[in-house]
C-alpha cells in the first residue's frame, strides 16, 4: 500500500499507519511528510485544554458531532500523559467518543505524550497535518493542562478552548496565571454545579487585567456537556472565532508565527543530530567532555571551536 | 524514538461488568504498554474502526455475557476485512474451557480466564505481537 497516495485519498488504514510511522519515527516517515506538507494548511485547528475530569473528552465530542451535522470532515486527536514510571499509558477519551467511532467522517487518534513536552508537540503537530493532508476540515487536539505544559497546544491550534468546571476551589489560583494567556475562548463546563458565579467573576477578573487582549475579548460559556446544553451557543462562539481570526489578518499572523518556530525546532534539531553523531562518532564528543571536566577547557570556547570547523 | 506496543482493551456486548477490563489494562499500562480503553457496551464494529484508528498491534477483548462464541469471531472477522491482518486478538472473561478450542480456530490466539495472573497476559502479549 502506498501510505501517500492512500492518505491523500482518504484511506483511514493508510494514515493509521502514517500516523504510526511518525510517532515511532520510522525511517519513511520523512519522506510521507515530505511528500504530504504541500498537500497541508487547509484545516481548521482547535485546541481544548483543561484540567483532568473537566468534560474535555464530552465536550469534544459534542461539538465533532456539531461540526459532522455542518458536513465537515473532522479528526481529532486526543492526548494522555505517558507515566513516568513505566512508559506505558492509558489513553480512555475514546470512551466518551464512541459513537463518533461508527461515523466514517471522523478519525480519532489517542497519544501518549511518551516523555518529552517538546515530543508531544512536534509529534502532534505532524498527527495533525497528517490528518489536514487526509482532507479532515476541522482537527480538534485535546490535552490535559493545568496552566504550563499546555502552552504547546497554543503553538499547534488556530483556537484555543480553555475547559474549567466550578468547585476547583483554590486550585483557581494555581492556573489562572497559565491559562489566562493561552484561551480564546473559556468554557465553564458542568454548569449545574454550585459555584458557577464565581468562578465566572474570577476568569472575568483574569481577563480585565490582561492588556494585551485588544481585538478580540475571550468570551466565557456556559455548558453541561453530558447533556448537550449551551453547545449551540458554544458553537457559535468558535464560529465568531474563526471568522475573527480570518477578517483580522490575525490567522495568518499566528500561522507564520508557527512556521518559524517549527522551522527552527528542525534546523536546531537537524543540524544538532548531525554535528553530534559527527562528533561520537570520532570520539571528539567524549575527549571534549573529559578535558571539560578536568577544567583544562570550558565548554563555551568549546561549542565556539566545534562552530568554527562546522562552517569551515 | 521506539516501537510501543500499543492495546486496544474492549468489551464487546451488553454486560457492564468491567472489573476485569479495567484491571488488565491497568497492569498493561504498568508493563509499558499504551493501553487504548474503549469502555464498555461496544459492537465488534466498533471494536475494528477504533482498532483501525489507533493502529493498534492487540486487540484484547473482554466479555462476560457468554455471548464470546458470536462476538470474537465477529470482531477477528471485521479486523481482517479492514485490513488489520498482523493484529494480535486475546480475549477474556467467563468463558467455559470446552469453547476456547473454537475461539482459536477462528483466530483468537490466547483466552484468559477469571484466575490468570497479570502477568501472563503480559508475556504472552511480548512473545506474540508481531
Amino acid at each position: 500500500m502506498d501510505i501517500v497516495n492512500g492518505v491523500l485519498s482518504g484511506s483511514r488504514l493508510a494514515l493509521s499507519r502514517a500516523i504510526t510511522a511518525v510517532e515511532n519515527e520510522y525511517d519513511e516517515a520523512v519522506e510521507i511528510m515530505q511528500k504530504l506538507y504541500l498537500h497541508t494548511g487547509r484545516a481548521y485547528v482547535i485546541g481544548i485544554t483543561g484540567p483532568p475530569g473537566a468534560g474535555k473528552s464530552t465536550l469534544t465530542d459534542k461539538i465533532a458531532k456539531d461540526f459532522r451535522r455542518q458536513g465537515k470532515k473532522v479528526g481529532i486527536v486526543a492526548v494522555d500523559p505517558t507515566s513516568p514510571y513505566s512508559g506505558g499509558a492509558i489513553l480512555g477519551d475514546r470512551i466518551r467518543m464512541n459513537e463518533l467511532t461508527e461515523d466514517e467522517g471522523v478519525f480519532i487518534r489517542s497519544m501518549a505524550t511518551r516523555g518529552s513536552l517538546g515530543g508531544l508537540s512536534q509529534k502532534t503537530a505532524e498527527v495533525v497535518k497528517l490528518m489536514d493532508a487526509f482532507g479532515a476540515d476541522v482537527i480538534i487536539i485535546e490535552t490535559v493542562g493545568v496552566g504550563q505544559s499546555e502552552v504547546d497546544i497554543v503553538k499547534t491550534a488556530d483556537t484555543t478552548m480553555v475547559v474549567l468546571v466550578p468547585g476547583l476551589g483554590d486550585d483557581i489560583q494555581a492556573i489562572k496565571a497559565g491559562i489566562l494567556e493561552i484561551g480564546d475562548i473559556f468554557t465553564i463546563n458542568k454548569a449545574d454545579r454550585e459555584g458557577i458565579d464565581r468562578l465566572n467573576i474570577e476568569i472575568e477578573m483574569m481577563l480585565e487585567l490582561n492588556p494585551k487582549e485588544v481585538n478580540w475579548r475571550p468570551p466565557i460559556n456556559r455548558t453541561i456537556a453530558s447533556k448537550g446544553e449551551g453547545i449551540k451557543d458554544l458553537m457559535e462562539t468558535i464560529a465568531n472565532h474563526q471568522q475573527f481570526l480570518n477578517e483580522s489578518g490575525e490567522l495568518e499572523v499566528r500561522r507564520v508565527e508557527r512556521l518559524k518556530t517549527e522551522l527552527l525546532a528542525m534546523i536546531n534539531d537537524q543540524i544538532g543530530r548531525y554535528v553530534v553523531n559527527k562528533l561520537t562518532k570520532s570520539g571528539e564528543f567524549d575527549t571534549m567532555v573529559n578535558s571539560i571536566q578536568q577544567r583544562e577547557r570550558d565548554p563555551y570556547s568549546v561549542v565556539k571551536s566545534i562552530l568554527a570547523s562546522v562552517l569551515r | 524514538m521506539d516501537k510501543r506496543i500499543r492495546v486496544l482493551v474492549a468489551k464487546p456486548g451488553l454486560d457492564g461488568h468491567d472489573r476485569g477490563a479495567k484491571v488488565v489494562a491497568r497492569a498493561l499500562r504498568d508493563a509499558g504498554f499504551e493501553v487504548i480503553y474503549t469502555g464498555i457496551r461496544l459492537t465488534p464494529e466498533q471494536i475494528a474502526e477504533a482498532a483501525l484508528q489507533e493502529d493498534v498491534n492487540v486487540v484484547a477483548l473482554s466479555l462476560l455475557s457468554g455471548a464470546h462464541n458470536t462476538l470474537f469471531p465477529r470482531a477477528v472477522e471485521l479486523l481482517k476485512e479492514k485490513g488489520l491482518t498482523d493484529v494480535l486478538v486475546i480475549g477474556g472473561g467467563v468463558i467455559p474451557d470446552a469453547d476456547i478450542p473454537g475461539l482459536k480456530a477462528a483466530g483468537v490466539a490466547e483466552v484468559f480466564t477469571p484466575g490468570t495472573p497479570t502477568s501472563e497476559i503480559v508475556e504472552f502479549i511480548k512473545t506474540n505481537v508481531k
